[in-house]
């Protein structure tokens, strides 16, 4: 049982390096941009976070950090696919491949840099019960945070007028355009709020998730979390559900390890991947189901008086 | 005030120029990241742009690194131009380089050189098997190949893990993860003595040849294009969609495979986990640099190359971490794509209007 409690921590854990990204994500998409860079922005923001906390101690400017180097990767980003018009996929990858070498360009002089032990944290009195609380309440505070954000997210597109707008400006950003709304000023700073939330990701992963920098540790995260936008349909509270299940995925091969099955741990490894695959083909397979909710003019250039 | 305005037609000239100003960008930016890091910038331009083309020996080199990413890049600029996306060239190098090295494996002191044909039909094989798994799933669930062909350079680089650490991991090898030394006859034949050049380079080039063919003088070819460029033209045309994200993913995924064959069987010559090495990812930018276009590749392939041996250079002789060619690939990238715009734009400044003046006051 005891182990059990410890899956579930895990996995919530896991769960919510996803939620965060992928949340950022779904924030880009429904103002009409893709970015595939997210992979590239988690890697810079978590060397910008582990580095932050190596030198001031303090995790909380280490979110910091990520999240302004995320919100700057994306500003450039935003402007090369929104203002100069190149094609976003491409950009994203580029944004993707200058990441990957960047990361590990800044971050060899930290590769054995140690951070001193995380400060563990217990909600009073809920995390004394036994089994739940150390499956449920003894998470960093990012856990319960990145829960209320969603619910945050969920209600501000849904129920406010700049949740409107935003969408408004992915699924038709002619007709905000004709209603005089900026859109290119609102898909921008959609992209930088993605941006933002992807390198609080990053920063959390070198920082609380594995609190240590090697080369490459986001290691495909940023793109399961693109995959999750879609698995979602488009829907904030399956983005959260399905960061959860993948995060689950993720830790079950740990915990299959521990109960002792014998299957190489390379095998174990591919779970995730695996997983994004399968699940991906299943709700795509369904038209309907994908373009439900899909923002219309995702992934399409808009330039005014054209 | 800046403005982008259209143009009627894509200009021809920044067509050219665009690759060149994104290249002297770089080398910009890398002076200045040169100058950031306190080293001098005159012997960093040394080490990537004099070194690898200085001597015969330096030149080969040179061409046995271009040589795999102008594979590659052939392959997925066919993908590219036919609007898919296979960014996943990676996974199918390792693939293919598993399947030429489980055929390397086979032979014995007796083998002839004759081998060498299968182990490069087995990497093309190994590469078309991991696209085809892409094309397979695009076309039966319409799963997005940007998400699957990256997810499968994961998966692949653990089955090579997963290989080289259990089931063909060498006994003699002092418990590292490796498999055996291939025999001598497996290696590709290679062109001089003293340099490590082998017959791959002609391969890349006759398939330069041949992809120049295929994309400009044949039918499929055109059929592929067009469905790229107008999907609606090419179905009222009779170009059948699912044809061609077949043969974009099976000709990507088998120039990658031989590739990986090549490499393999070649300067490496056994089978460990640093075959991975970044060559799938840095096509891409290649084929982007390259225009698309079979000669335009064979150039940057080179570019490409002397960026891999600049960074091992910078590494060994100013102390530089050799990811520092990870970084100016993405900012070639990244700069390619910003001048990009003025092959389709025009750049204008205009006086402030009347109006904007009255805004702004």
């Amino acid at each position: 049982m005891e182990s059990y409690a410890l899956l579930i921590a895990a996995t919530l854990n896991a769960g919510t390096v996803l939620a965060i990204a992928s949340l950022g994500l779904l924030i880009n998409e429904k103002a009409g941009i893709v970015n595939l860079g997210a992979e590239g922005i988690m890697l810079c923001a978590a060397i910008a976070g582990f580095a932050t906390v190596v030198h001031t101690g303090s995790d909380w400017l280490g979110f910091a950090a990520g999240m302004g180097a995320g919100a700057l990767i994306a500003l450039v980003f935003g402007l090369l696919v929104i203002w100069l018009n190149t094609n976003q996929y491409a950009t994203g990858l580029a944004v993707s491949l200058f990441g990957a070498g960047f990361s590990a360009f800044a971050g060899i002089s930290y590769v054995q840099e140690k951070i001193p032990e995380r400060p563990s944290f217990l909600i009073p009195w809920l995390g004394d019960i036994p089994l739940v609380g150390p499956a449920l309440f003894h998470h960093h505070p990012m856990v319960y945070g990145t829960v209320l954000f969603a619910i945050a997210l969920i209600w501000w597109l849904d129920r406010s007028r700049a949740g409107l707008v935003l969408r408004s400006v992915g699924e038709s950003p002619e007709s905000a355009h004709a209603l005089g709304y900026p859109v290119r000023r609102i898909r921008l700073l959609a992209v930088v709020a993605g941006g933002t939330l992807c390198g609080l990701a990053g920063a959390y992963i070198s920082v609380v998730y594995t609190p240590l920098w090697v080369e490459g540790m986001v290691a495909g995260k940023g793109w399961i979390a693109l995959a999750l936008t879609t698995f979602a349909t488009w829907r904030p509270a399956r983005v959260l559900l399905g960061a959860y299940l993948f995060g689950g995925v993720t830790m079950l091969q740990f915990h299959l390890q521990g109960v002792g099955v014998e299957l190489p741990s390379q095998f174990l490894g591919m779970m995730p991947y695996l997983a994004t695959i399968v699940v991906l083909a299943l709700i795509s397979r369904n038209p309907q189901w994908i373009r439900a909710n899909m923002p219309a003019s995702i992934g399409k250039p808009f330039y005014p008086g054209s | 005030m800046l403005r982008l305005e259209a143009r009627a037609q894509p200009s021809r000239g920044w067509g050219y120029a665009s690759p060149l100003l994104a290249l002297v960008l770089t080398v910009v930016i890398g002076v200045l990241l040169f100058l950031a890091l306190g080293k001098d910038p005159v012997a960093g331009l040394r080490v990537f742009f004099w070194e690898p083309i200085k001597s015969s020996y330096a030149l080969g080199e040179l061409t046995v690194k271009a040589t795999p990413l102008l594979l590659i890049a052939l392959g997925l600029a066919v993908c590219f131009r036919s609007n898919v996306w296979n960014i996943g060239a990676e996974g199918q190098y390792v693939i293919g380089a598993i399947f030429a090295g489980g055929v390397a494996l086979l032979a014995d002191k007796q083998s002839s050189g004759a081998i060498v044909i299968p182990i490069l039909l087995a990497g093309m094989l190994g590469g078309m098997v991991w696209a085809g798994l892409c094309a397979w799933l695009r076309d039966r669930f319409n799963a997005n190949e940007i998400l699957v062909s990256l997810m499968l350079v994961y998966v692949a680089v653990l089955i090579l893990n997963y290989l080289v650490a259990g089931p063909w991991k060498d006994p003699q090898g002092y418990n590292f993860p490796q498999s055996k030394t291939f025999e001598l006859a497996t290696r590709i034949p290679r062109l001089f003595e003293g340099s490590r050049v082998s017959i791959g380079v002609f391969l890349a080039l006759a398939l330069v040849a041949l992809s120049w063919v295929f994309l400009f003088r044949t039918r499929a070819g055109f059929a592929q294009q067009v469905g790229g460029l107008a999907p609606a033209a090419a179905r009222y045309a009779g170009f059948s969609s699912r044809r061609a994200l077949w043969l974009a993913l099976l000709v990507s995924g088998g120039m990658a495979g031989l590739a990986g064959a090549l490499e393999v069987a070649g300067p490496i010559g056994q089978l460990t986990p640093y075959v991975p090495a970044g060559y799938g990812f840095a096509a891409i930018i290649v084929a982007f640099v390259g225009r698309l276009h079979p000669v335009g590749m064979v150039f940057s392939a080179i570019l490409m190359s002397m960026f891999y041996i600049g960074g091992e250079l910078a590494q060994s002789r100013l102390g530089l971490p050799k990811s520092l060619t990870g970084v100016f690939q993405g900012l070639l990238l990244f700069t390619l794509l910003a001048c990009d715009t003025l092959v389709n734009y025009r750049l204008r400044i205009k006086a402030p209007s009347l109006a904007t003046a009255r805004d702004a006051a």
